[in-house]
């Protein structure tokens, strides 16, 4: 695997741009789809891993689920008012200061770890022990998951139900 | 590249998304930085799993992807009735808790 750490650094520089991108753009529209852009760098990021079924996963519930319902909230939202949201940003210094402080200490907590830099083999299959897994060892977390997405989507229609 | 690479990459789009939810002032902008954030964290649960050999972590990774996207749904429909109630998304209006 020769071309492995240039594509780790590609894809950190696309994923770190766009991820800046995404909380420092002014047009709430633009950040959206930069988040568009971070979510498929982090697909990327999963297939240098060798997760194959994930990177999938993540390109279709992510990248196109998740940014089509936004678009959605802010189409609606924007019709409603009548007029176009512009995304500002206050306390810049302050978020800047908890979040660079953050970065440190997991940085530190990282590096001084005793981390083993070699991966394993690959034992078999990955997407089929994943498979074997969901419906084995995880079949309870697997179905109460069921339980909240039907949840999820009666609590959603009853939200933006239209108004009587 | 090795583990701590992987990890040090999530950590720093972790407080991009963080930075995001902390100086936001509009509610879908602030779901975006969550969005941003439990990214982040798949990353490093997918590292985990493929340094350390268990498949568990990965089989974790399926389970978050699905609730985020029950969370940003359902997010994004309280925005909308938000909107609905007191015509606005930004975060410093939404002051009915304040003392």
């Amino acid at each position: 695997m020769t071309g492995e750490p240039i594509a780790f650094w590609i894809l950190s520089a696309v994923l770190v741009g766009s991820a800046l991108a995404v909380v420092l753009s002014k047009n709430l529209f633009h950040a959206v789809l930069w988040l568009a852009l971070a979510l498929t760098g982090t697909a990327g990021i999963f297939l240098l891993l060798e997760a194959e079924f994930l990177a999938a996963v993540q390109l279709l519930l992510y990248a196109g689920g998740i940014i089509t319902i936004v678009v959605f909230a802010i189409v609606v939202t924007e019709r409603l008012v009548g007029e176009r949201m512009s995304q500002t940003s206050r306390r810049l210094a302050g978020g800047g200061v908890v979040a660079a402080a953050l970065a440190a200490l997991l940085a530190r907590a990282v590096w001084h770890q005793p981390l083993t830099m070699v991966r394993p083999p690959l034992a078999d299959n990955l997407t089929q022990t994943v498979g074997e897994q969901v419906l084995t060892r995880f079949v309870l977390p697997f179905e109460l998951l069921a339980v909240l997405m039907l949840a999820a989507l009666v609590g959603a229609i009853y939200f933006a139900r239209p108004e009587d | 590249m090795g583990l701590q690479a992987y990890l040090t990459l999530a950590a720093v789009v972790f407080c991009i998304g963080l930075f995001g939810v902390v100086t936001r002032r509009n509610a879908i902008g602030i779901l975006l930085g969550i969005e941003l954030m439990l990214n982040a964290v798949n990353i490093n649960l997918v590292a985990f799993a493929r340094f350390g050999g268990n498949v568990a972590g990965m089989v974790f990774t399926v389970f978050t992807i699905c609730i985020t996207v029950a969370e940003a749904a359902l997010g994004l429909a309280i925005v909308i009735l938000l909107f609905r109630i007191r015509r606005t998304v930004m975060a410093d209006h939404l002051d009915l808790l304040k003392g």
